[in-house]
């Protein structure tokens, strides 16, 4: 016999709280904003918001302190791990994040990430690598891929000239400070989920006390690749993840049997 | 009975970017060409019967602008046999 069933609305997703009602503004079917929404959920998830501070970089993101409902500072262009570093060691019970793109972190920040990452910082620093510099227009940033049409290589970035990508996932993991170093793309909703499970891992990290985490996460920028959203995921998934792959490059022991 | 499940799409958050519309797998998402946002924008919206609630469209969102629901079968308690 089949009991009777009265259907019941459920709401399966919504906004996260963390978030502020304020219009992001992000170019259409930028994945900053995906991005965002992970950190905001896994801060409610966590119960955290009332104890988290964020530093908010310079480049495409430097409004983040806009769009989260939590305490937020905004950081010179490359220093917020250094900012990082000051606020966690003087309030160490409250949880740190940075948010940092690949112009700021991979770029002119490259010296205060590496001596976070060597001090074992317990911060988490949230990086997006798309491949090129966003607010300013377009120009070739450390990680555009070889070849790459950028506006300052206009005929393709050429290796001879301007080097080779710089992968940051890999160059972190070698530090003895790192607790979580992995690497994760943004470009569709199996990728997305997972990429919410290591931004869960890394402030769990942070948590536990266990040293320097970062996630490195592959992003999309429609509008200096110029080509149309859903061509930019593509992109992610055809041409950026065999030059950054996809991969867990540093986890503490410790954190190895943690299921999030 | 397969779930039934719609969408409600928020007008001020929608920039039109569509990525909802490639990664649903039921086909039932368009841009509503009737209608604009405050940013000046078409918005999705749903066009058919047969979403089922997945939220894959609300996952792939870059603007968090989509809110799932889904109705689910509540089963009424079987009463315990009698021994």
């Amino acid at each position: 016999m089949v009991a009777p069933t009265t259907p019941e609305t459920k709401v399966v997703f919504k906004r996260p709280e963390s978030f502020t009602d304020v219009t992001t503004h992000y170019c259409p079917g930028c994945t900053h904003g995906v991005a965002h929404r992970l950190v905001a959920e896994v801060i409610d998830e966590m119960g955290l918001r009332e104890k988290t501070i964020g530093v908010a970089p310079v480049g495409c993101s430097v409004f983040a302190y806009k769009y989260f409902n939590m305490d937020f500072v905004e950081a010179a262009h490359g220093r917020a791990p250094a900012m990082a570093t000051g606020i966690k060691r003087v309030l160490p019970q409250k949880t740190i994040f940075t948010y940092q793109g690949d112009g700021d972190l991979a770029s002119i920040g490259m010296a205060e990430i590496m001596h976070a990452a060597a001090r074992g910082e317990n911060i988490s620093v949230i990086f997006i690598n798309n491949a090129i510099f966003g607010m300013t227009g377009g120009q070739m940033a450390p990680t555009t891929l070889p070849g790459m049409k950028t506006t300052s290589s206009p005929f393709g970035r050429d290796v001879e000239l301007t080097g080779f990508p710089i992968r940051m996932s890999e160059m972190l993991a070698t530090m003895d400070g790192a607790g979580y170093i992995v690497r994760r793309s943004l470009h569709d909703a199996k990728h997305i989920r997972q990429s919410k499970k290591a931004i869960r891992m890394a402030i769990e990290t942070q948590e536990r006390g266990l040293g320097f985490s970062m996630v490195e996460l592959l992003s999309s920028c429609p509008t200096n690749w110029k080509v149309a959203p859903d061509e930019a995921l593509k992109f992610i998934a055809e041409s950026m993840i065999p030059v950054f792959p996809l991969g867990d490059y540093k986890v503490r022991p410790e954190l190895a049997g943690l299921r999030v | 009975m397969p779930a039934k499940g719609w969408i409600e799409v928020d007008d001020l958050h929608c920039k039109g970017c569509a990525l909802c519309i490639s990664a649903c797998p039921q086909d039932v998402i368009a841009l509503d060409m009737e209608r604009l946002t405050p940013k000046g924008y078409h918005p999705a919206h749903l066009i058919a019967e047969g979403c089922t609630g997945c939220a894959l469209c609300a996952i792939i969102c870059p603007d968090a602008a989509i809110t799932v629901y889904r109705e689910v079968p509540v089963h009424t308690k079987k009463a315990p046999a009698s021994a």
